[in-house]
């Protein structure tokens, strides 16, 4: 309980600023509307303004709050007006990407450990990989995987995966290369198959480089979702609420997704990391 | 008398073994023409100072380094051959068991690799525990247990496959005086149980006199063998044997040959 009191303290911090912020921001419109109109506001006028503009350059933290709760609560989650609606539909491709992601970037690493070829030849692409803007590659492969035929979950859920493999790619070879020699040797002396030296030994001994890798992959997985779903048109998830907010200039709705994407982001990490609490726990490692 | 059952029997020969490791500065000479018999039933101790190559000879003998020159066999089997007929059970200087697996689990590793029947497992690892006076400690993990008793639970891993050959790579070398008297006690105990051929890599010298029936002093730069004495102790030994002027002849004889083996290199 003693971490709540710093925790709050930034957190009042942020809300100070952020209010501080928006008032000064929205000042400007505020005061031009007064001089179109003629009339003298007072300052009490224009801070009050300032907090309730329909679209504001800055929306102070309980418009955000409102547009959260309404996109959240105000209709059926089936509606497309639903932020839960919304979320699910890039929750489902970000889920799909990081199976994928976690799944290739664990096999590549497992490739890489057992051959030399792969241990030159793979790593530094897919470190090359990670230096070209996702923004780039986002609506190529859209566009591409779309004249295939292929829409909808998919090549959402492949740009995903082409975030988060990486840093699970680079957690699993450090992880399945931590054995030290003497735990080698002491399996060349069992004459042990390099598949059971892998699962016996190689594998377990990687699980906590394979969840702090995970941590940031599944968070890599939303964001290549949210990226994916930019270019895709803009009608459904959190990306397209982004997108279509900020063509309306309806800056609450970018803010209220922004905070949904935020939130699913973090629920998603406690979810990693409860996981990991839990197989480390069993693995007898953590005390 | 236990004794005069042993008919010599070798096991592990080596002849004129040569090992030069490639480094960076250039070749390092890490045994020079080792020649060598264990016999069946022997507890053969290696010991001198650091580099001179008792725990290479020891590793080439499992068939985790290869000579360079020279014959080396165990069971009439090159070491790699004889590696990977599982002859041999191998106990390093740390336990290194595995922290996810309980100590069970740990003996039962060799076990699962070598594909023995999982009644089977259950069995030997009650048998080894019995033997190396750790029952009931199965179900804990290596965390929970002492130093000591992690490295007999290493020992008992060693065992369970029944290999006839062990070699031990320091084992005690990281434990207190205390807790490797009572473990060299208890060593001695399980060596006369199991009847197993035992090679024993140390820097202690009452450790390798109290052990061993044959002590291998090996001297640095090139690795080589100075010394071998035959050790005249009975093979039933109380630990205040190391008090007897018997005991004391030999440690002398051993610190001799290390000083020897000290001198040439200056």
């Amino acid at each position: 309980m003693r971490s709540i009191l710093p925790i709050l303290t930034v957190l009042c911090a942020i809300l100070v600023i952020w209010y501080g912020a928006a008032m000064k921001l929205n000042a400007a419109w505020t005061y031009d509307q007064a001089a179109r109109a003629g009339t003298d506001p007072t300052f009490v006028d224009v801070i009050n303004d300032t907090m309730a503009q329909e679209r504001p350059v800055l929306p102070p933290p309980h418009q955000v709050a409102k547009g959260l709760w309404e996109g959240l609560t105000a209709q059926a989650i089936t509606s497309k007006r639903s932020l839960v609606w919304h979320g699910w539909v890039t929750l489902s491709a970000t889920l799909l990407g990081f199976a994928v992601g976690a799944g290739l970037g664990t096999a590549l690493a497992i490739g890489i450990v057992h051959n030399r070829a792969m241990d030159l030849s793979v790593m530094p692409w897919a470190i090359a990989s990670q230096t070209v803007p996702i923004l780039a590659i986002a609506p190529m492969v859209i566009v591409v995987l779309a004249s295939l035929g292929i829409t909808g979950i998919v090549p959402k859920a492949i740009i995903s995966a082409y975030l988060s493999f990486f840093p699970v790619l680079v957690g699993m070879v450090k992880g399945l290369r931590s054995p030290d020699g003497m735990q080698l040797d002491l399996l060349r002396t069992y004459n042990a198959s390099t598949a059971a030296t892998l699962w016996k030994l190689r594998l377990p001994s990687s699980m906590p480089y394979l969840f702090a890798s995970l941590k940031v992959a599944i968070a890599a997985s939303l964001v290549g979702t949210i990226v994916g779903e930019l270019p895709a048109g803009a009608t459904a998830g959190l990306g397209a609420r982004l997108l279509s907010g900020s063509y309306y200039g309806q800056t609450v709705q970018i803010w209220s997704a922004l905070f949904a994407a935020a939130g699913l982001a973090a629920a998603l990490v406690v979810i990693v990391t409860l996981v990991e609490r839990l197989v480390l726990r069993r693995m007898g490692v953590a005390r | 008398m236990k004794d005069t059952l042993h008919i010599a029997e070798p096991v592990i020969e080596a002849k004129g073994v040569d090992l030069v490791f490639q480094t960076g500065d250039g070749p390092v000479h890490a045994l020079k023409d080792v020649t060598l018999t264990i016999n069946r039933g022997d507890f053969v101790s290696f010991i001198g100072p650091s580099g001179c190559g008792k725990t290479t000879f020891l590793r080439a003998i499992a068939g985790l380094e290869t000579p360079t020159g020279g014959q080396l066999s165990v069971n009439g089997l090159s070491p790699d051959a004889a590696r990977q007929a599982r002859a041999y059970g191998y106990v390093f200087q740390a336990a290194g068991l595995y922290p996810w697996r309980t100590i069970a689990g740990n003996i039962k590793l060799p076990l699962e690799i070598m594909g023995f029947s999982r009644a089977d497992q259950d069995a030997r690892v009650e048998r080894v525990l019995k033997l190396v006076d750790l029952e009931g400690f199965g179900k804990k993990f290596p965390w929970q247990l002492s130093g000591g008793m992690q490295q007999r639970a290493s020992i008992a891993r060693a065992l369970a496959f029944d290999a006839d050959i062990l070699l031990m790579d320091e084992p005690f070398g990281a434990l207190d005086e205390i807790v490797r008297d009572r473990l060299n006690e208890e060593l001695l105990r399980l060596w006369a149980a199991t009847d197993k051929t035992i090679g024993f890599v140390t820097h202690s010298i009452p450790e390798a006199v109290y052990l061993s029936t044959k002590i291998v002093v090996m001297s640095p730069r090139p690795g080589r063998i100075t010394d071998v004495i035959e050790s005249t102790l009975p093979r039933n030994r109380p630990l205040d044997i190391r008090d007897t002027p018997e005991f004391i002849a030999i440690a002398h004889r051993v610190r001799e040959g290390l000083r020897a083996g000290h001198h040439d290199e200056i």
